[in-house]
């Protein structure tokens, strides 16, 4: 048994480590209801008026609305790319399969300003039009991967007897597929979907390189910072941000973790 | 719809007169994995309705058959036939055998009724027909009402039974049993071995059933292929395999090994057949005797055990039942004799 005292200086190291974590963000979500414009200490007082000034701003909506649209569009394709990959992968068995498993998952540990480069070189130097579909693109680099993560661990898990015994039962490829493998591998896919639309709806440095001259929220805010104007309504849409962020990674983490297969 | 109320199986392996197809026939049977041979040229027919079991120590090549006939894996050489037909390239779910898989392979996201429903449901049998032949497979294996758990919810007994449900509710006509009570406690494995017996007389389908355990197989088969390596060492009825084992390895494996070397044979003799006779005993009339010493007594109940180290060379386990016999007591180290019917001793083949 440790010491009382211990325990509390542990108790205090975690609250601090919190702190640190979350105060920012907690900054932020306070300014947003700040009633003037300075970012001053105590706040000058609560108001819904950010709100209604950053709704009203079409240059935020557009960006809102880009960055809602490049994020579903990513996700779908990395949905379809990824779990197809990841399904063959895990079916067959064929030379360099180790090593495609490999590559897919490189983008994720390349630096994001490495993708950005190159997309942004190759998008150049073919002559595409930089628009929301280079942004699309770009970010479905790292949702693949997170899909295909997600998807690859399930099917992993599931054992192999499993789809053998719906083939012994009279089932062909396609409905072991449907009744068997989709079934057990929906909560995994589900939670990449969320994982991948979070990470592409905060996503600057590969968007900077491969957007056009739209902005998406993320480089909105960039904007307003560098500038140092609008910063009210920047608190505003961060606060939103979170929000947006954090529910897709609520509901990932709870679906990955209550979906597990169990015997 | 007209309600049959038994699939049309049966009723054709009837009409297909007395010179019955086996079940079960393969020929020639290869498979390695890289450098591993896990089967080495099998060949062996089950006759329909038959309790064949597939015996053998670890990595035998008892599930490589297995497989092999159930069509998840290719053979590298041979052929496999069902009631006649060549099935050697046919995928699993084209061929009318079932498995029951050593970890059941319940699918854990669909309820038992579900499970059991499973083969009906993507053979399109229609739904009320499914919801009775359902009802009638969990009656078979003693789970009425528990259709509506998932698999998690249940014991091991409980899914071992689901899982057999899920088989014979498709009335195939082979089952493939490997290890079924491998992961169940002997109280429970003994009663379930009861249960499989009523359940395959109950719907007739032949059942090749691995196991490594000699007594489930002398208990249950009626023919045991006895494997070693990748290769058959005999096929016979449990008491054929018992009392002639073919070869050494059957001798050692099954029962107590007992294998001795008299003029340059090896011979077997059963423990039970063999007297135990101290210096008072008279030799029962006709028998071999030989004398020893006894290096160690086990007692286990109903009988005990002796070790007996032969003058002759060589050492011969003995049991005598513990029932009041009249024999003066036996202990280590003392000096006894061994006698036994020549007909009762069993010179294993070169
Ligand atoms: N997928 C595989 N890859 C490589 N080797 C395999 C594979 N399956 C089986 N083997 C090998 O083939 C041999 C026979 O295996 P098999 O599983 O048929 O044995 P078994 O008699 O069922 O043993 P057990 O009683 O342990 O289940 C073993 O040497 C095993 O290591
Ligand atoms: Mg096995």
């Amino acid at each position: 048994m440790e010491s009382t005292g211990l325990r509390v200086a542990l108790r205090i190291w975690v609250a601090l480590v919190l702190l640190f974590l979350f105060v920012p963000i907690a900054a932020i979500i306070l300014y947003a209801f700040n009633k003037s414009t300075i970012e001053s200490w105590p706040i000058g007082g609560f108001t819904g008026h950010w709100f209604s000034v950053a709704w009203h701003d079409s240059q935020v909506r557009e960006a809102l609305w880009l960055s809602v649209r490049v994020g579903l569009f990513a996700t779908g394709l990395a949905l379809v790319l990824g779990s197809m990959v990841a399904y063959a992968l895990h079916q067959f068995r064929f030379y360099g399969r180790d090593g495609i498993s490999l590559l897919l998952v490189l983008p994720i540990a390349l630096p994001g300003i490495i993708t950005g480069i190159a997309l942004n070189s190759f998008f150049s130097f073919t002559g595409i039009q930089f628009g929301t579909l280079t942004v699309v693109a770009g970010h479905a680099t790292f949702c693949i991967v997170v899909v295909f993560n997600n998807l690859i661990a399930r099917l992993r898990r599931v054992p192999g007897s499993l789809a053998e015994a719906s083939m012994d039962l009279g089932a062909r490829g396609w409905q072991t597929l449907r009744f068997v493998t989709i079934p057990l591998a929906a909560t995994a896919l589900v939670s990449g979907a969320l994982l991948a639309f979070a990470l592409s709806f905060d996503e600057v440095i590969v968007t900077v390189f491969t957007a056009g001259a739209q902005n998406t929220l993320p480089l909105w805010i960039f904007g307003a910072i560098r500038l140092g104007q609008q910063l009210p309504e920047v608190n505003v849409v961060v606060t939103i941000v979170i929000a947006l962020t954090l529910i897709p990674v609520i509901l990932a983490a709870r679906i990955a973790g209550s979906g597990a297969v169990t015997r | 719809m007209i309600e049959v109320p038994t699939p049309e199986q049966p009723a054709a392996a009837g009409s297909q007169g007395s010179q019955q197809a086996p079940a079960v026939y393969v020929a020639g049977l290869r498979k390695s994995y890289g450098d591993v041979t896990a089967l080495n040229g099998v060949e062996l027919a089950v006759a329909p309705g038959e309790f064949f079991t597939l015996l053998g120590p670890s990595g035998s090549g008892k599930t490589t058959l297995l497989r092999l006939i159930a069509g998840f894996e290719r053979p590298d050489a041979g052929t496999i036939e069902l009631t006649g037909a060549d099935v050697t390239g046919t995928p699993p779910y084209a061929r009318d055998v079932n498995t029951v898989f050593q970890d059941y392979a319940l699918f854990p996201h669909m309820t038992v009724a579900e499970n059991i429903e499973y083969g009906l449901r993507v053979k399109r049998v229609p739904k009320q027909q499914r919801k009775q032949q359902v009802a009638r497979a969990l009656d078979m294996v003693r789970l009425p009402g528990l259709g509506a758990r998932k698999p998690s919810q249940l014991s091991g007994g409980q899914r071992q039974r689901v899982a057999l449900a899920r088989a014979i509710v498709n009335r195939p006509q082979v089952l493939l049993l490997d290890e079924p009570l491998g992961a169940l406690d002997l109280k429970l494995r003994q009663e379930m071995q009861l249960e499989l017996l009523r359940v395959q007389r109950e719907v007739g389908i032949t059942f090749i059933y691995v196991t490594h355990d000699q007594e489930e197989a002398l208990t249950m088969s009626d023919r045991i292929a006895v494997m070693s390596n990748g290769g058959i060492e005999q096929i016979a009825t449990p008491v054929e395999v018992y009392e002639h084992p073919r070869t050494p390895f059957v001798a050692g494996f099954i029962g107590v090994s007992n294998l001795i070397e008299r003029d340059g044979d090896q011979i077997t003799v059963r423990p039970e057949k063999i007297t135990l006779l101290t210096e008072h005993d008279q030799a029962p009339a006709d028998t071999h005797v030989e004398g020893g010493q006894v290096t160690d007594v086990i007692y286990v109940g109903v009988l005990t055990r002796y070790v007996v180290a032969l003058d002759a060379g060589g050492e011969l386990v003995v049991s005598r039942q513990n029932a009041g016999h009249s024999g003066a007591t036996v202990t280590r180290g003392n000096q006894v004799r061994v006698a036994w019917r020549a007909a009762q001793a069993f010179t294993i083949p070169r």
